[in-house]
C-alpha cells in the first residue's frame, strides 16, 4: 500500500520534473536581506521562482512568508522604515533598484489579498480600474477586458447580470474572486497571492483552489498559505520560512513526503506552527 | 473556598443599584441643562424678533430708521464672505490634509507641522482678525473689502478644515488604497480615484460645519473695521460690505439709544440661525447621500 502511494508520488515528480526544465525563472531571489526598523524579518533568502508555476510559501506566524511576496511587488516598502539588501531579479533586472519603476512592477506582478479588497464601486468599474489607470478609455475594449478578466476568474456568470450593483454585495468568496478578476484585468505575469482563502468558508476556498489549478496554465503564482493541505493539493513547488529564512525549498511532493529538514518536518506534521 | 461572598454581594447591591440610579439622574440634567438654555434662547429670540421679520426686512436696505431698516446687504455680505472662504478653505485645506496624510514622511517635521495646526485651531478668532488687518487690510492695502473679510475668515477655519479632511482621509481603509497600488495606480490616481472619494463625506461634513463657524464669526471683522452704517449693497471683492453678526452686533450696541433695535437684531438671529440650519442639514445630507459602505 505505501509502496503504492510512493510509486505514484514518484510519477508525479518526474512528470513535474520533466516540465520544469523547459521552464525560465520569473524571479530570481539572491542574498535577500529585509528589516523593519531594528528588526531583521528575512535573512538571506535565496529562490528562485519559475514561470507559469504555482509557489506555495509556508511557515509559522511572524516567519515572513508575507513579507517576502510583499517584498516581490514591493508593497512592502508602504510599511515605513523598512531596508533591504540582496537583489531580487525580475526577468534579469533588478526590482530593487531605486530606478525600477514600482508603478511598472506592480503592473506585471499583481497582488491579491488576504482579505477580499474590493473598492467600494460597482463590479464593472472594480474590474475596469486598472485597465483605466492604465490610460484605456474606450468604452468597447473595458467592456471586453470586463468580461474577459471576470471569465477567467470564473465568476462571469454570477454576476454578468449585475455589473453596476456595488461589489459589496457579493459574498466574500464572490468577493475574493472579483479580486482575482480585477488583477487579471491588468494582464500580470505574475500573481502573488497573500492568503487569499484565509478569510473565506471551506467551500469558497475550494473554488479559489480551482481556480489558482486553471490560472497556472496562463501564470506564475505564487501563494502564502496557513493552510498545509492547500499546498500540497495545489501547488508545484514549496518553501518554508522560519524566522526570516528559507529553511527548505523544493518539489511540494518532496517537502511532504520527505522533507530534508527535521524542522520542515517537525512543521507539517504539526508538532509546532 | 470561594472567592465571591454571597453575603457581602448581598450587602453591597444595594448601594449600588442606588448609585446607578443616582448618576443616572445627574446625566439626566446635564444633557437637560444645554437644552433648557437652547429653549430660552429661542424663544427669547423669536418672541422678540418675529414680529419685525417680514419680507421687506429681509430685502430692504440698511437704514437708521427702525421701520424702514432691512438687512439685504448684510445678507449679501455674508454671501460674499462665503464665495471667498469656501474654495480658500476647500482647496488649501484638503491640500495640505492630503500631503500631510499621503505625502510627507512620517517623522518629527510632519508631526511639528499637524500639533501647530491644532494648535491654531484653538487660537481666539481675534487673533485671526489682527492678523488679517495687518496682512490683508494693511500690508496688501485691501482695505476693509469684501476679500479680505474672506481671507481673514479662511484663515481662522482653515485649521478646523484641516484636521477634519485628515481625518476622514486616516478613516479609509488602507486595504482599499493597497489594492490600487497593487495594481499599478501611481499616488495621485489612488488619491482622486480612492481615497478622496471615499473621504469626501467626511470632508465636506467638517467643511461645512467649519464654514458655520465662519459665518457667525464677529470679532475677526470688528477688528479690521467693517462699518456701521452701510446702505450700498456689496457688488464684489473689492466692495466695503457688512455681515449678519456684524449688523446683529451694531444694533445690540446701539438698543440704549433706539429701543427698537434690539428687535431689528433678534429678526436677524433667526435668518442667521435659520441660514446655519440650512448649512448644517445640507452637512448632513451629504454625508448620508455618499457613505460608501466597504
Amino acid at each position: 500500500m505505501s509502496q503504492k502511494i510512493t510509486v505514484k508520488l514518484n510519477d508525479q515528480v518526474v512528470k513535474k520534473t520533466g516540465r520544469q526544465e523547459k521552464k525560465r525563472a520569473v524571479f530570481e531571489t539572491n542574498q535577500l536581506n529585509l528589516w523593519y526598523s531594528d528588526t531583521h524579518a528575512l535573512k538571506d533568502i535565496n529562490l528562485s521562482i519559475k514561470e507559469k508555476e504555482v509557489t506555495a510559501v509556508i511557515g509559522p506566524s511572524g516567519c515572513g512568508k508575507s513579507t517576502y511576496i510583499k517584498t516581490l511587488n514591493r508593497m512592502v516598502e508602504l510599511v515605513p522604515g523598512v531596508r533591504t539588501t540582496g537583489e531580487i531579479k525580475y526577468k534579469n533586472r533588478n526590482i530593487l533598484d531605486r530606478n525600477f519603476r514600482v508603478e511598472d512592477l506592480r503592473t506585471q506582478v499583481g497582488m491579491v489579498f488576504q482579505k477580499p479588497n474590493p473598492f467600494p464601486k460597482s463590479i464593472y468599474e472594480n474590474i475596469a480600474y486598472g485597465p483605466k489607470i492604465h490610460g484605456i478609455k474606450n468604452k468597447k475594449i473595458l467592456d471586453e477586458i470586463v468580461e474577459k478578466s471576470l471569465r477567467g476568474a470564473y465568476i462571469w456568470d454570477e454576476v454578468k447580470d449585475r455589473l453596476n450593483e456595488n461589489a459589496y454585495g457579493l459574498s466574500g468568496g464572490q468577493q475574493q474572486r472579483l479580486c482575482i478578476a480585477r488583477c487579471l484585468a491588468v494582464e500580470p505575469d505574475v500573481i502573488l497571492m497573500d492568503e487569499p482563502t484565509s478569510a473565506l468558508d471551506p467551500k469558497s476556498t475550494l473554488r479559489i483552489e480551482e481556480l489558482v489549478q486553471e490560472l497556472r496554465e496562463d501564470y506564475s503564482i505564487v501563494i502564502v498559505t496557513h493552510n498545509m493541505q492547500q499546498a500540497a493539493r495545489i501547488s508545484d513547488k514549496t518553501a518554508f520560512f522560519l524566522n526570516g529564512e528559507v529553511i527548505e525549498f523544493d518539489e511540494t511532493d518532496k517537502i511532504f513526503t520527505n522533507p530534508k529538514d527535521s524542522r520542515t518536518e517537525d512543521y507539517i506534521s504539526g508538532r509546532f506552527g | 473556598m470561594r472567592y465571591v461572598d454571597e453575603a457581602v454581594v448581598e450587602k453591597r447591591m444595594k448601594s449600588r443599584v442606588r448609585n446607578n440610579s443616582i448618576l443616572k439622574f445627574i446625566f439626566l440634567l446635564s444633557t437637560l441643562f444645554g437644552l433648557i438654555v437652547l429653549a430660552v434662547l429661542l424663544v427669547r429670540v423669536f418672541s422678540q424678533g418675529i414680529a419685525w421679520l417680514d419680507w421687506d426686512f429681509i430685502t430692504g436696505r440698511l437704514s437708521t430708521d427702525p421701520a424702514r431698516a432691512g438687512i439685504m446687504g448684510a445678507i449679501l455680505g455674508t454671501s460674499w464672505l462665503m464665495l471667498v472662504v469656501i474654495p480658500v478653505t476647500l482647496f488649501i485645506g484638503v491640500g495640505t490634509a492630503i500631503y500631510l496624510e499621503l505625502y510627507a514622511k512620517p517623522g518629527r517635521f510632519q508631526n511639528f507641522i499637524a500639533t501647530n495646526i491644532s494648535n491654531l485651531a484653538g487660537v481666539p478668532s481675534i487673533v485671526y482678525g489682527l492678523l488679517g488687518l495687518t496682512i490683508f487690510v494693511r500690508a496688501l492695502d485691501f482695505g476693509n473689502v469684501v476679500l479680505a473679510g474672506g481671507l481673514t475668515l479662511s484663515l481662522l477655519v482653515l485649521p478646523i478644515v484641516i484636521v477634519a479632511a485628515q481625518e476622514s482621509i486616516r478613516a479609509v481603509p488602507n486595504f482599499l488604497s493597497e489594492a490600487s497600488y497593487g495594481m499599478g495606480a501611481t499616488k495621485w490616481q489612488t488619491v482622486k480615484k480612492i481615497i478622496l472619494p471615499a473621504a469626501l463625506p467626511g470632508i465636506l461634513t467638517g467643511s461645512i460645519l467649519a464654514l458655520s463657524r465662519a459665518i457667525g464669526e464677529t470679532a475677526p471683522l470688528t477688528v479690521i473695521g467693517i462699518p456701521a452704517l452701510l446702505i450700498p449693497f456689496p457688488g464684489g471683492l473689492f466692495d466695503t460690505f457688512t455681515a449678519l453678526p456684524m449688523q446683529i452686533y451694531y444694533w445690540t450696541l446701539d438698543a440704549s439709544l433706539v429701543a427698537e433695535y434690539a428687535y431689528l437684531a433678534a429678526a436677524t438671529i433667526i435668518v442667521l440661525l435659520v441660514l446655519l440650519f440650512l448649512l448644517n442639514s445640507v452637512a448632513i445630507f451629504i454625508r448620508n447621500k455618499f457613505q460608501q459602505r466597504y
